[in-house]
């Protein structure tokens, strides 16, 4: 559940940096096969660091499909540089994951 | 104060702690509201200047509302936020994603449509709000 696949590339003159999450994304509205609500379970934050500096902060409610898929880009990064995403979800669950940036 | 009480008390306080810090960051009042408006009051929205400066990529029409991709970006000088509304969902507020230090005004990201609606974004520069909107016909319901 914690784990996170992620890519940093340059391209040009950004880096894309792509991320997809394992996480149920539950809106707390499903019923489960029993007929039993399924309680919200849900990333509520989500920051990026680019060499430890914040470049992104996100707040998700529980609209964000299942397993999140995310891209964003960034300027004036260059290869080797290193870009961390953490999340937090509404259960106090936590993940972090960093990757070096690569040539596209 | 016996010391077990005080070391119960101290663990009890370290657990509850991270939870807080990061409870009073999320917006609960904006995520939870289910009008649009409401959201958007939330965020602190006000007087939304319609702009084509803001690009929506998304299909005209989704097989399943479950996951629904949708590129937002924005040309706007200073861009420092991008908030995106799902507007008849049964909670509109669907992520506000805010950028520094170099990140572009541009984000990528699946979202889940209950109905048939506009998909809206709006863009905080300065004290300034753009706003922009792109409609997604849904086949088939994407909220549990």
């Amino acid at each position: 559940m914690d784990n996170m696949k992620m890519r940093a590339q340059l391209k040009g003159d950004y880096v894309e940096v792509k991320v997809l999450m394992s996480h149920p994304m539950e809106t707390g509205r499903r019923k489960d096969d029993f007929g039993q609500l399924v309680p919200a379970h849900f990333v509520q934050l989500v920051t990026a660091t680019l060499n430890g500096k914040t470049v992104l902060e996100a707040q998700w409610g529980t609209g964000v499909s299942k397993n999140p898929y995310l891209t964003f880009r960034l300027k004036g990064a260059k290869v080797g540089d290193i870009v961390a995403v953490t999340w937090h979800d509404n259960q106090g669950a936590t993940a972090t994951q960093d990757i070096g940036v690569t040539q596209a | 104060m016996q010391r077990r009480d005080f070391l119960l008390g101290l663990a009890t306080f370290i657990a509850l702690m991270p939870v807080k810090v990061f409870a009073a960051l999320w917006n609960k009042a904006a995520f939870e509201s289910v009008q649009l408006k409401d959201a958007s009051k939330y965020l602190n929205v006000n007087a939304e200047i319609p702009s084509t400066d803001i690009q929506i990529v998304a299909p005209d029409r989704a097989e399943n509302g479950a996951i629904v991709q949708v590129e937002v970006k924005s040309n706007i000088a200073d861009t420092e936020a991008i908030a995106i509304f799902v507007e008849k969902n049964p909670t509109p507020l669907i992520a506000n994603f805010i950028f520094s230090n170099g990140a572009e005004p541009y984000v990528v990201t699946r979202i889940k449509m209950a109905e048939t609606s506009d998909i809206k974004v709006v863009i905080k520069a300065g004290d300034q709000y753009f706003t922009n909107a792109k409609n997604v016909v849904v086949l088939e319901n994407g909220c549990g």
